[in-house]
């Protein structure tokens, strides 16, 4: 029990996926101006890499691992992560009409996100069994909206500011991330 | 110039991948701890860009134009694959510092971006040499940034001191932050002296431009949804 709970923590907050593995780094920049935009990326993100996790690691352990097709995982992944991705969204149209709406423009950019073949990837080179994959998949994911919530945050407060001109736009924001990441580097002295 | 070496220079130059385009900046961020991994980084991926894109040219009448793109994914994961197990069999080091960026290289938009833009317009010879340059252009660009960090972040440069001894370096530049400062520093410059980049996009897109990843494909689906 306590190594799950080591699981999350670590996906979350000390090997934090933007901050420190630098997976999903485009949409991070990209969608963390608008707070509200933020917080359903990060919503879509947790719905998505805790079901490829979990889809990633069945196929893994049930199907390439037995027939000895392991070096396949790479493509069968990426292929897998995008067909579920459109057959959420076709599920969530047609089931579920309030969640797609607010969800529904995020879904596609994630096919994409890095930080779905990542973890994917991560979780099979750690090892993990079934529970753990969806448990590192579903802290990694947190890990994610914490990190684009907080800069969407900072970044609110940076457009009031008088920048320098060479400053704005994109350098002010990675500088932001910079002090964020050393900010969660502090996590890395949690011990259990 | 001709149009082969005019290829060359704007991968290169004009349109330099990372430093203009600010694409694929996952990759940057990540490997560029040492200058030595940002080539072998960049010499790995200029490797899958000039195969895919020479592989897309020669398919381009081929592929139909509706599932163009799963078809490029397809064939850019069979040659990210077939370059993971090469390196592990014969640079066993560079591949344990890599580690899981490499099989990340499918999802490099410079790949699948070149493909899109450049190799299904153009035939094979021309297509080989946008994917070498556009290559090279991200290899001298990720070797810089590993130059920076690794010569503030261990007094180090390709594994020989440069600092003297009596310099403490700043850790911090070899350490996650220091990637996200050493990239914040280039577009400072880059600004200062008026080159012009496409960074006001990468912040203010839907993620579309600057995405790590089948861009073209998401962008797409993104403007659909959005209507």
């Amino acid at each position: 029990m306590k190594s799950l709970i080591l699981i999350i923590i670590s996906g979350a907050l000390i090997n934090n996926v933007v901050l420190n593995q630098f997976l999903g780094i485009c949409s991070f920049l990209g969608v963390s101006k608008q707070m509200k935009a933020s917080a359903s990326l990060g919503a879509a993100v947790i719905f998505v890499i805790t079901i490829a996790s979990a889809v990633a690691s069945l196929l893994y352990d049930q199907v390439l691992k037995p027939f000895h097709l392991d070096f396949m995982k790479t493509i069968v992944f990426i292929l897998v992560i995008a067909a579920l991705v459109q057959m959420v969204e076709m599920f969530l149209k047609k089931k579920s009409p309030a969640i797609y709406k607010a969800l529904g423009i995020y879904l596609p950019l994630i096919t994409t996100n890095c930080a779905v073949l990542g973890v994917a990837l991560t979780n099979v080179q750690d090892g993990y069994n079934f529970v753990q994959s969806v448990l590192s998949g579903f802290g990694t994911a947190v890990g994610y909206t914490l990190a684009i919530v907080l800069l969407a945050g900072i970044r609110s407060r940076i457009r009031e500011e008088d920048l320098p001109a060479p400053l704005r736009g994109a350098p002010i924001v990675l500088i932001s991330a910079a002090l964020m990441s050393i900010a969660f580097m502090g996590f890395g002295g949690l011990s259990f | 110039m001709n149009k082969y070496t005019e290829r060359l220079y704007n991968g290169l130059i004009k349109e330099n991948p990372t430093l203009v385009l600010m694409l694929g900046m996952c990759p940057t961020l990540a490997v560029s701890t040492a200058a030595i991994n940002g080539i072998g980084m960049g010499l790995s991926s200029t490797a899958v860009l000039v195969l895919s894109n020479l592989v897309i040219s020669l398919l381009r009448r081929v592929i139909p134009n509706e599932v163009r793109l799963p078809a490029y994914i397809v064939i850019v994961a069979s040659l990210v694959t077939v370059t993971e197990l090469l390196m592990e069999a014969y640079l066993p080091s560079v591949y344990e510092a890599l580690g899981i960026y490499i099989p990340l290289i499918v999802v490099n938009c410079i790949i699948l971006g070149r493909a899109e833009a450049y190799a299904n317009k153009h035939e094979p010879g021309l297509a080989v040499m946008d994917g070498l340059g556009m290559g090279l252009g991200f290899t001298v660009a990720l070797t810089l940034a590993g130059l920076v960090r690794e010569v503030l972040g261990a007094g180090t440069a390709f594994g020989y001191q440069v600092l003297p001894k009596s310099i403490t370096p700043m850790a911090i530049f070899i350490q996650p932050p220091g990637a996200f400062l050493v990239i914040a520093l280039f577009i400072i410059i880059m600004n200062a002296i008026g080159i012009k980049t496409r960074q006001k996009k990468l912040v203010e897109s839907n993620g579309c431009d600057g995405n790590c990843g089948l861009c073209s494909l998401t962008c797409e689906q993104g403007k659909e949804a959005a209507k």
